[in-house]
């Protein structure tokens, strides 16, 4: 196969007030590509020639190579991870491309991932989030016996349903408003599905969102392109329920001992 | 009370406010359909239905001022959120598509701002009489104000007829993603539900509009006259 | 090179409770004091720093990847065992043991081994409370499957993602420290060499993957959770990141490499399909419980896989192995499958490749029971052979996929540099010569839960705080000398790229340390790699600069070690000159083709200790005793 590639080039680390950097398109002609290919090693290929011409290979984030670390991933024609649904771009493989097509590469685009350079960025912010709430406070050792604590199967179904995110970022990179609430609400959804997770809810749903929202993300309008683009297929279910959580955390339940309650003094 | 504010300003606090507003404003804008249909019950129904609604007084004044408290509140969260949206993503992308998102989906704030200046236009069209001043003048024979004569004769001009008409289809796109978000928003999701209330909501939505077009179009037809 | 195993006295049940008791502890108040540096954020790694740090540790973790949720760990699919017997099938952890010793061929520690047995029940408890989703029942009990050769169910899953489930679980521990401030937290950033203070490993010399900033941290202990080292095949089941560096750079200060030539070539993988590949992909060996491994009777019968009658198939695990047939031990079944490609009977484009056929249990159970039990292991498999595997059978061919060889280490972990802890799959403590299915991910938490904590405290308690200053000659001196090394890499400005030096080293370990290896073979291979390492430091080609991200440099650096390192794979597969798990040597087996141990010359475990560039490196040995699970042959037949 014969490709004509634009891919985006950026030699600088994006900041607040230069979230452009120095990136630009560039133009790349590639020859010889196998339909046998993953995306990555289609790309590898590319590098290989750009250094052997003394120029710099492009970068961009990967390791597993099939699709579990989450590590990979870049808008491929405007679709993060490409066209094929529930596959990332490492799993996506050439035979879905034409012979002659154009195709366009870019990093993820949201305030929240700064561009560190060409197509990586830098996901850190989804890691605060985690670090907020998205656990169950036991430490090593106090745990019971595994069995003390029958879970319904559709609970835990469910549970793993949302635990499979990968927090490769496409559902922020696919959204209009480069918002991250379907991996937010899939931390939520995994562990308010378990009698393990339910013991700190409200306090989880209150911290989570508070965190999202520091970040930089936008906000959902209910446009559910993230659960196309969401290469483990992360239903929009999950936003529903972190929105629950949230008005039962914030509306329903009573506040935490000690807030808004003004004694003397 | 800090938290009304730290909640409306949270993401989701936001998101939540858009639904009960706008379902608050859903509701009305039935209760209005409901209200206007009744031109074809004939004039008398009509302007008795609109006099009993003047005779209400201040709980008419009351459920003004609280509808345009509503709207305001819809309106004005939109702009926040939709200010923060455009800046959470400072750099676009080159090229651009998508899988899933409908037009609707993607356009509620075009659909939304239509629908803030149909409104405006609206009121000063029927409400204030700033626009048609001759129709808004007309008059019953016991002196009332003629509602029934205003709108067969602002209808009868094809113009504003075709405003009308327009503004409706954007209030069809608005609602048809509406419905469904706003249940989205409010945590209301069901693996065998949902899609019955997605097909629903677009149900809801191209009845309202048709609704609202129906009353121009009957006019126009001469169907009332 | 001193190897004092430290293996506590008394009867091999109250070892691991003893030793316990005998570790000095540190006074809560002192706990802070103390600066514990963890190299890894995998299962090992994380465990260990998010346990350190709840007992009041500081901790500093290192991971090369963007998160430290992205460690290789996530990429184990099939489960993990422990010793619930939930099923009351007759397990016990005395069974556990036994399987693990008898299965690593008689090579491995019984009292590592007995311990990992020991602390297998608790981490399953651990995990559940921490919200991990294991597969589960109706009754809402833990689901347990067979797996691996084991004739018990005694393997926990979740799908076919348990890695992942439990290393977002270890993820999720270590956040929450992370959160609190008793961890700081990495990443980006890759470890080159370790800090020795009078003997004493006190600190690491780091550079940060985005700034290209290289610089030392200094701490009162490192512990070293960095993986294995399969990538110095190049192709092989592990990321693409996983290195040696960590350890092979630890080697060069002093620690003892044990063990490198047992490395374990997985059975089923899918097979190479061009020049272009880049990593192999794992299909897990759960598809052996239901899935029938043949390959045609005839020599070059190229007819479509339906078209053979089964008069016409050779199933030639039930065959040669009538008791556990397809589930025979990984290294048996992958040298099983060399044989018969060897014989030209092999399957696919390249003629390397085995069927694993599924045609009978999906008439016996349904494609939908089928679908439950591996629906996303067949769909990746679709996604990458564009076959649909349940109307064909898959094509499978071993891989590269475990190294059980590793940095030497006591009972307590340490290596035989002191304040150098080595947990995961990074030491060669528990496995042998082979590792049984769903008994890695048991070795990484109970090393990082449950061993490490105590061990290290316990090296802690007789050390002074040093403060954490990493400014001292020593520190500078090692930063200086990996400034040296990187600069080097990039002014040699060569004409071949990193990459072809790796896929080049691949196909020689493979092709001669790989499934079977020979005197002759080996011989030949040390010669050669020897010749590709001189021409890497003449002919590499690294552009860019060190002053920001450079994947090339990374690899570069990574690679270089590899080309040291294979070396020293092949003289100890050379030196081992018996038949033993994964380590096969041709001129050592039976009539029947099977592994001939040699338990007189060496029931021991092989410690090289490195003598520096281009000098010999020496073997030592640390005699392995067998007083509960007696000495014999291994048959699966
Ligand atoms: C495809 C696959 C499937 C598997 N399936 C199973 C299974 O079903 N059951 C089972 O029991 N085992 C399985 N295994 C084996 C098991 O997953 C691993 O042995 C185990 O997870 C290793 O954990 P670890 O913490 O020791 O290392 P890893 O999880 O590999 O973590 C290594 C860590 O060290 C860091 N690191 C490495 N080098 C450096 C450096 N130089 N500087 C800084 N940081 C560094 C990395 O960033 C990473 O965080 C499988 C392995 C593979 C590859
Ligand atoms: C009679 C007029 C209106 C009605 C009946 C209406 C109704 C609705 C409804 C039901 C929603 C869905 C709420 C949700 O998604 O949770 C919505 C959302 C929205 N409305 Fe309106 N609206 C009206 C006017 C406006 C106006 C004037 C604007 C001006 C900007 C606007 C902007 C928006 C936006 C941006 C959203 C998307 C928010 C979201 O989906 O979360 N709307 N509206
Ligand atoms: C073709 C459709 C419509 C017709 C025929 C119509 C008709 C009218 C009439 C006759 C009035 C004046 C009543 C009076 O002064 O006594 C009125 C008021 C109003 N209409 Fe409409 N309307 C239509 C659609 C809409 C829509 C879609 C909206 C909202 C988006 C809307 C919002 C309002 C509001 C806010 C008022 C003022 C209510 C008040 O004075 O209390 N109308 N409408
Ligand atoms: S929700 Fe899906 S798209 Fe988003 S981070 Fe997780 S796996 Fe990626
Ligand atoms: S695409 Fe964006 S708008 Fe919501 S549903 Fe997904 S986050
Ligand atoms: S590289 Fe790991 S998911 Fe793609």
């Amino acid at each position: 196969m014969k490709l004509k590639l634009h891919i985006w080039r950026q030699s600088k680390p994006s900041t607040k007030d230069n979230p452009h950097g120095d990136g630009r398109m560039v133009a790349y002609d590639l020859d010889g590509v196998s339909p046998d290919m993953s995306f990555l090693e289609m790309l590898d290929v590319l590098n290989e020639q750009l250094t052997l011409k003394g120029e710099e290979p492009v970068a961009f984030d990967h390791d597993c190579r099939e699709g579990i670390c989450g590590s990979c991933g870049m808008a491929i024609n405007g679709l993060p991870h490409g066209p094929e649904r529930g596959t990332t771009t490492c799993q996506l493989h050439m035979r879905s491309f034409k012979d002659g097509q154009e195709i366009y590469i870019e990093p993820w685009r949201a305030k929240a991932f700064p561009v560190v350079k060409d197509l990586m960025v830098n996901r850190s912010a989804f890691d605060r989030v985690v670090q907020a709430g998205a656990y169950v406070s036991v430490n090593t050792g106090s745990a019971p016996d595994a069995h003390s604590i029958p879970v319904n199967k559709d609970d835990a179904d469910k549970a793993f349903d949302a635990a499979t995110c990968i927090g490769c970022g496409a559902c922020v990179a696919a959204c209009k408003n480069a918002s991250a609430m379907l991996f937010v609400g899939a931390k939520v959804s995994h562990f308010v599905h378990l009698p393990q997770g339910r013991v700190e809810r409200e306090r989880r749903a209150r911290n989570l969102v508070a965190a999202m929202d520091k970040e930089g993300f936008g906000n959902c309008t209910n446009q559910y392109e993230c659960e196309a683009a969401c290469p483990k297929e992360i239903p929009v279910r999950v936003i529903a329920e972190m929105n629950r959580e949230y008005l039962r955390a914030k509306v329903v339940e009573e506040p935490p001992s000690g807030k808004l309650i003004s004694g003397p003094g | 009370m800090s938290w009304i504010s730290s909640f409306w300003r949270s993401s989701i606090g936001g998101k939540v406010t858009m639904a009960v507003t706008g379902l608050l404003l859903y509701l009305f804008v039935i209760a209005h359909l409901l209200g206007n249909l009744q031109i074809f019950a004939g004039a008398e129904k009509l302007n008795g239905y609109a006099l009993m609604l003047k005779n209400l007084g201040p709980v008419l004044w009351f459920a003004r001022i609280g509808l345009a408290a509503v709207f305001v509140l819809h309106v004005v969260t939109a702009i926040r959120l939709t200010r923060a949206n455009r800046a959470a993503r400072p750099v676009r992308y080159a090229y651009e598509d998508t899988m899933k998102a409908t037009w609707a989906s993607r356009s509620m704030v075009l659909s939304g701002l239509s629908l803030l200046g149909f409104v405006v236009y609206h009121l000063l069209h029927f409400t204030l009489g700033v626009t048609n001043p001759e129709h808004h003048a007309l008059r019953t024979p016991d002196g009332q104000h003629d509602v029934y004569a205003m709108v067969v004769k602002s209808f009868s001009n094809p113009a504003i007829s075709g405003v009308y008409i327009a503004f409706q289809l954007m209030l069809f796109f608005h609602l048809s993603h509406g419905f469904q978000s706003l249940m989205q928003t409010l945590g209301i999701h069901h693996g065998r539900y949902t899609p019955m209330v997605k097909r629903l909501g677009w149900l809801l939505a191209a009845a309202v509009a048709g609704g609202n077009i129906f009353i121009p179009v009957a006019v126009l037809s001469g169907m009332v006259r | 090179m001193k190897l004092e195993s430290n293996i506590p006295s008394g009867p091999i049940a109250q070892k691991w409770e003893k030793r316990r008791f005998d570790l000095k502890l540190v006074n809560p108040a002192n706990k802070r004091k103390f600066k514990v540096l963890v190299v890894g954020s995998g299962l090992a790694g994380s465990a260990a720093a998010a346990s350190l740090a709840e007992l009041g540790y500081q901790v500093e973790c290192f991971c090369y990847q963007d998160s430290p949720r992205r460690a290789h760990s996530i990429a184990a699919q099939g489960g993990i065992n422990a010793a619930k017997n939930y099923r009351n099938d007759g397990d016990s952890v005395y069974r556990l043991f036994y399987d693990t010793v008898k299965g690593g061929d008689f090579r491995a520690r019984e009292a590592n081994v007995y311990r990992l047995a020991e602390l297998s029940v608790n981490i399953i408890d651990q995990c559940v409370a921490q919200g991990v989703p294991f597969a589960r029942e109706y009754g809402g009990y833990l689901d347990n499957r067979s797996f691996g050769g084991a004739q018990v169910s005694r393997t926990f899953y979740a799908r076919g993602q348990t890695g992942q489930q439990l290393l977002l679980g270890a993820y999720s521990a270590l956040s929450r420290q992370i959160g609190a401030g008793t961890v700081k937290m990495f990443p980006r950033t890759e470890m080159l060499d370790v800090v020795l203070v009078n003997g004493h490993a006190k600190g690491i010399v780091v550079r940060d993957m985005t700034t290209g900033e290289i610089r030392s941290h200094a701490g009162d202990c490192v512990v070293l959770c960095t993986g294995g080292y399969g990538n110095v095949f190049y192709l092989s089941t592990n990321a693409k990141g996983c290195n040696v560096t960590a350890t092979w750079r630890a080697h060069k200060r002093g620690a003892g490499f044990a063990n490198p030539c047992f490395t374990q070539i997985h059975p089923t993988c899918i097979p190479v399909s061009g020049d272009h590949q880049s990593k192999l992909t794992l299909m897990s060996e759960s598809l052996r419980n239901d899935g029938r491994i043949w390959v045609p009777k005839q020599v070059g019968d190229k007819r479509a896989p339906h078209e053979i009658p089964d008069s016409e198939r050779d199933y030639y695990l039930e065959r040669r192995y009538p008791s556990f047939g397809n589930l025979a031990p990984r290294d048996i079944a992958s040298r099983a499958a060399k044989v018969v490609c060897d014989e030209g009977r092999g399957v696919g484009p390249m003629g390397l490749g085995v069927y694993l056929d599924f045609r009978d249990s999906i008439q016996r159970l349904g494609k939908d029971a089928i679908a439950a039990r591996y629906g996303n292991l067949f769909h990746m498999y679709a996604k990458i052979t564009a076959e649909d595997p349940y109307s064909q059978p898959m094509r499978i061919f071993p891989a590269v996929h475990y190294t059980m060889g590793g940095l030497w280490v006591d009972y307590n972990l340490q290596s035989t540099i002191p304040g150098l802890f080595v947990a995961g799959e990074a030491n060669f403590s528990d496995h042998g010569a082979n590792r049984l299915g769903a008994s890695a991910l048991m070795q990484g938490l109970a090393d990082g839960y449950f061993v490490v904590p105590y061990t290290v405290g316990g090296y802690l308690a007789g050390e002074k705080p040093n403060g954490g200053k990493a400014d001292g000659a020593e520190h500078r001196a090692a930063v200086a000398e990996v400034q040296a090394l990187t600069k080097r890499m990039l002014e040699t400005n060569g004409n071949r790229t990193v990459d072809s030096f790796h896929r080049e080293l691949g196909k020689i370990m493979w092709q001669y340390c790989g499934m079977a290896r020979s005197e002759k073979g080996l011989t030949e291979a040390i010669q050669r790699i020897g010749a590709l390492r001189a021409s890497f430091w003449k002919d590499v080609k690294v552009t860019g600069s060190g002053e920001n991200v450079n994947q090339s440099l990374e690899k570069a650096g990574r690679v270089a070690d590899f080309l040291e390192f294979g070396e020293l794979m092949c003289r100890d597969a050379l030196e081992r000159t018996e038949s033993c798990g994964g380590h096969f040597r041709e001129e050592y087996q039976t009539e029947d083709g099977e592994a001939k141990r040699n338990d007189e010359a060496f029931c021991h475990a092989a410690v090289w200790e490195w003598k520096g560039k281009d000098q010999k490196p020496v073997r030592h040995t640390e005699a392995l005793e067998f007083e509960n699970v007696h000495l014999a042959v291994r048959s699966y037949k």
